[in-house]
């Protein structure tokens, strides 16, 4: 080994610690990237595999009532290759480990067994006999969540009686990867689950013989669509159809992919902001680092080596620290990838995983990551190498200070010495300050743009749950019904308010756009289920307009006052052009409100509910909960209140491992910063501070020196942090806000003080290693160091 | 005139001071029972070759270094057995330092450099007063980097004599400078041991400067070997080298 490479290895080895804040730095972009180009590409993967395995359908449409026949028809359309006529209907469930009624949705399986499109995959047992009508398979969560197993039976009411099922087998459907129910925002295998009967034992149940209320397509490949759903719409229109639609509307895809986008622009988020700091700081520490090896630079060149040979010595040296932070990020983000990409696929019900980080995300943060130090080491080895060597091996000449501001400042406020020196120090660098300052109002930054996620959260569920949603549950009827059944499900035991809404899909088309929606109308009384505008205020819908949200109004282009065309997708199918009156603000979701008697007036109906807002007394649950399972007429129960708690407590559960994750690239990009400022100093300033040492201040007096200036500059690090991560946080906002869930801006004053806390700390931590090194310093040895 | 001061008690005693440093192949004996004194207000120079000691003995009577065996007395103190924080007090309240390289804080004036020692000091002078003692009275204002070596190395005196200390440890002060500016340096150390009373070692491997002491210690490989009373003593500018 050339002697040259042994100093390589050995200035390695004796920065190591400096080199590893640097490395870990690094490898925290690295890491941001791998995560999140990794997560998404297992997921596109695995969801891809399993649509391709389980023939998962291009277009889907529900009806009220088709004829089988129109099946045939369906499948003569341009562009189909496949059709599923099925019937799906919502029940309630009485399961005997549950108070409350659980929900199920029923799925029809063909005579044949399996379906020819959306195969579920038997995860135990068998099918349903098809000749047996109490015989049914059920999705594998909701068996889990009830230890159901092949044999097992449990209640359900199907059509208004109550029957007995025995579970043939459990099952994991490509139609119910996010696996949720009706009018909820998240999954709950416990209270929602999907169950599979013969054809014939569901038609049965909901008089639907020789008739089908779903179907599913699959279309040829390199068929568009676009005229697929519109043919389709036009063959379901007069037998209840509300509208087809293509994946995008299929919830469970849909989820799934507001998932994926969300990974997608957290991947064009994170990393680059990531890589920037690092980027930056690893830049800033490599050219001090290299500025101190000036003299062995000079000495190199003077016993012959060339300029070539000891620029690549250093750019080696950098090099050695790049490659080392990117092994650690790669390891890290492959750990990190699996441990998530698992968590996901629990929560999105896939049977299996292909994992996968593509080459390209390696390759890329790789080569950015040994970029950044190269270039960083470039401008400090440049800098060096060019000097003759005897200017490189004479010490630098001393600092010029000059007299400025902070004399002023200093004789004004009557500062000691030493403190004037921290205050000179940095007025002598400022650019090198600057960098401190930077990595740890980054820090902070991060911190804030993390924790903000949580108080976002919290605003949306206060105006989910407190402003909009003030119902304690939500009862769904079969189907429409008259004013009355308002006034009976006020006479449930325990109903402390009934209010009645009507909820119907809508087509709405403003130009050449139309979105597929839901409208719900509700009367001026109501007072559980508010509308807020877009300042939060509660507010009625005027009569004759209606209500949109006021992010899919920007998306659109409209304003108050404009009109559009809304197309009411249940009988009697009409089209109406609709001024818009009032812009809501929906965190969650995306709805369209309009007055009731204004709807109504229109449809030229009587009155109609099939949606019933309840507030209930907690005492009376039980035999509210009995009623409910008793009357046929209600399919389908919502329960806000524990649905709010379920969020908290998913909230509650994620919050360490976030609040550990974010922490910990917080706490690393601050390390990095000041423990390398820290050491830079130290070794920069040693003969001076081993100079105080001599001239009789305490280990205590000296370290205030080193410590202030950093203490200093962390300090004003912060709001500089705080303002930065508010920016950080609007970006973030912007990026992850979708069509379900816009992400309100706010920052809390809590995420402000713990973004701030751990920075600190962590600064307070590495500053005082370092201070332990200067307390074990010699100051003989570093006397004879020349100035 | 205050001059030397022959009281009872020395000011500094050692007891056969030894000092090794390493181990094994590595290991340099750079003291071998050193045993001398020096009194109150006597000016002594230390002479000797390179490597014969004498920055290893001045580290130790000030402090920065602590011998491997042997026993050093302040007074009536005995530093060998004093804690670091007692060390730190010393070197605070008795000691001036001057070093070949001054050692100034370059983020601080002349002033300010001074300063730096009379905040922490008990009853020190003004800093304008030790600039003006150590000869440099108009360039108070000045940060090092605009000062010439000879001035830097005045500020240092300045800074060393600020605390009024009991005794003055200087190793090489002339080292890094030319002759002429040298015998300037020579003389504030010499006005100051006689107006002051300042107890003051002069480390300096050159011969010429022992005719401005009190008393000459040479030094050869690690041990005393020759002590010479100056019978009489030349100023400052009657030296050159």
């Amino acid at each position: 080994m050339s002697a040259i490479t042994r100093k390589l290895l050995r200035d390695l080895r004796r920065i190591w610690a400096q080199s590893l804040a640097i490395a870990l730095v690094l490898a925290c972009g690295v890491t941001v990237l791998i995560v999140s180009h990794g997560s998404i590409s297992t997921l596109t993967g695995t969801r891809d595999a399993y649509y391709e395995r389980q023939r998962f359908a291009d277009v889907f449409a529900s009806a009220t009532r088709a004829p089988e026949r129109l099946g045939e028809q369906i499948g003569a359309l341009d562009g189909v290759s496949q059709v599923e006529t099925r019937i799906a209907r919502h029940v309630v469930l009485d399961m005997e480990d549950m108070a409350e009624p659980g929900m199920a949705l029923v799925k029809s399986l063909p005579d044949s067994g399996e379906p020819a499109l959306n195969i579920p995959l038997l995860r135990s047992g068998a099918l349903p006999d098809p000749l047996e009508p109490d015989e049914v398979a059920v999705s594998e969560p909701f068996a889990e969540a009830h230890g159901l197993i092949p044999g097992d039976r449990f209640r359900a009411i199907l059509g208004g009686q109550a029957r007995d099922l025995r579970v043939s087998g459990t099952m994991l459907s490509p139609e119910h990867i996010y696996s949720i129910g009706p009018g909820a925002i998240m999954p709950d295998d416990r209270r929602f689950g999907v169950i599979w009967m013969g054809r014939p034992a569901a038609a049965a149940a909901f008089d639907l013989d020789g008739a089908f209320n779903d179907v599913a397509v699959a279309l040829t490949p390199g068929a568009r669509a676009e005229p697929v759903i519109a043919a389709l719409d036009e063959l379901l229109a007069r037998y209840g159809g509300t509208g087809a639609h293509g994946r995008e509307g299929q919830v469970s895809h849909a989820m799934l992919q507001h998932e994926l986008d969300q990974f997608a622009a957290l991947a064009v988020i994170m990393p680059p902001v990531f890589f920037l700091v690092s980027a930056f700081l690893v830049n800033m520490v490599l050219s001090r680092l290299i500025a101190q090896e000036r003299q062995q630079i000079g000495l190199l060149k003077a016993v012959g080596y060339s300029t070539g040979r000891v620029a690549a010595h250093y750019l080696m040296m950098s090099a050695g620290i790049g490659v080392a932070g990117v092994a650690i990020g790669w390891g890290a983000g492959v750990l990190l990838t699996g441990g998530i990409t698992a968590m996901l696929a629990e929560f999105f019900r896939f049977p299996f995983l292909v994992r996968q980080i593509s080459p390209a995300a390696f390759a890329l943060s790789g080569a950015l990551a040994v970029a950044t130090v190269l270039l960083g080491a470039l401008r400090a080895v440049w800098g060096s190498v060019r000097l003759r060597p005897a200017v490189a091996m004479s010490p630098p000449a001393p600092a010029k200070f000059s007299r400025g501001a902070v004399d002023r400042l200093g004789a004004a406020l009557r500062l000691r010495q030493t403190t004037m020196m921290i205050l000179r120090s940095i007025t002598r660098w400022p650019g090198r300050a600057a960098v401190t300052l930077f990595g740890v109002s980054a820090s902070v930054a991060v911190l804030v743009a993390s924790f903000f996620f949580f108080d976002a959260i919290e605003v949306m569920l206060d105006e989910m749950f407190n402003q909009s949603n003030r119902q304690h549950m939500t009862l769904r009827l079969s189907e429409p019904r008259g004013d009355a059944a308002t006034l009976a499900a006020a006479a449930l035991p325990g109903v402390l308010r009934a209010e009645g809404a009507f909820s119907m899909p809508v087509r709405l088309s403003v130009g050449p756009r139309e979105e597929l929606m839901r409208m719900e109308a509700r009367g001026d009384d109501a007072e559980l289920l508010r509308v807020l505008d877009a300042d939060g205020r509660s507010v009625d819908i005027p009569t004759g307009g209606i209500a949109i949200p006021e992010r899919m109004a920007a998306e659109l282009g409209l304003s108050v006052g404009a009109r559009v065309t809304v197309e009411f997708l249940a009988p009697p199918r009409e089209t109406h052009a609709l001024p818009v009156t009032t812009l809501t603000r929906q965190s969650l979701g995306e709805e369209i409100y309009i007055d009731a008697g204004t709807l109504f007036g229109l449809m030229r109906q009587a009155p109609q509910v099939n949606r019933i807002n309840l507030m209930v007394d907690d005492a009376a649950l039980g035999d509210f909960y009995r009623a409910v399972t008793d009357t046929p007429a209600i399919s389908g129960v919502m329960l806000v209140t524990e649905t709010r708690d379920q969020f908290n407590a998913q909230i509650e559960e994620n919050l360490f491992t976030m609040v550990f994750f974010y922490a910990t690239l917080g706490i690393l990009i601050t390390v990095g910063v000041t423990y390398n400022a820290a050491r830079i100093q130290l070794s920069e300033r040693a003969h001076e501070l081993a100079s105080l040492r001599v001239l009789g201040f305490t280990r205590g007096e000296v370290a205030y020196v080193l410590v202030g200036e950093l203490a200093l500059l962390s300090l004003l690090a912060v709001p500089v942090g705080w303002w930065l991560g508010y920016g950080f946080a609007a970006l973030t906002a912007q990026g992850l806000s979708t069509e379900f869930a816009e992400i309100p801006l706010v920052v809390s004053r809590a995420t402000y003080g713990w973004a701030t806390l751990i920075v600190l700390a962590a600064a307070a931590g590495s500053v005082l290693a370092v201070r332990r090194r200067l307390d074990r310093i010699d100051i003989v040895t570093a006397l004879k160091q020349k100035e | 005139m205050i001059g030397r001061m022959m009281s009872g008690l020395p000011v500094f005693r050692t007891e056969g001071v030894t000092k090794v440093y390493g181990s094994g192949a590595a290991r340099v004996q750079a003291l071998r029972g050193v045993d001398l004194a020096l009194d109150e207000g006597e000016m002594v120079v230390l002479l000797g070759q390179s490597g014969s000691g004498k920055s290893t003995l001045m580290n130790i009577l000030g402090a920065l270094d602590t011998p491997t065996a042997g026993r050093v007395f302040f007074r009536d103190r005995e530093l060998t057995r004093a804690s670091d924080a007692a060390l730190t007090s010393f070197r605070r309240d008795h000691v001036g330092f001057v070093f070949q390289f001054y050692n100034l804080v370059p983020s601080l004036t002349a002033r300010e450099n001074v300063a730096l020692v009379t905040e922490i000091a008990a009853k020190p002078m003004r800093p304008e007063e030790a600039l003006e003692r150590a000869g440099l009275p108009d360039r108070m204002d000045h940060f090092p980097a605009e000062l010439s070596g000879g001035e830097q190395q005045r500020v240092a005196i300045a800074r060393a004599i600020a605390k009024r200390p009991d005794v003055l440890l200087c190793d090489e002060p002339t080292g890094a400078l030319d002759s002429k500016t040298g015998v300037r340096v020579l003389e504030a150390l010499v006005d100051i041991n006689a107006e002051l009373g300042t107890a003051t070692t002069l480390i300096t491997h050159n011969v010429a400067i022992r005719k401005i002491a009190h008393r000459v210690i040479f030094l050869a490989d690690g041990r005393v070997a020759d002590v010479v009373e100056n019978a009489e003593r030349l100023a400052p500018s009657e030296v050159s080298w």
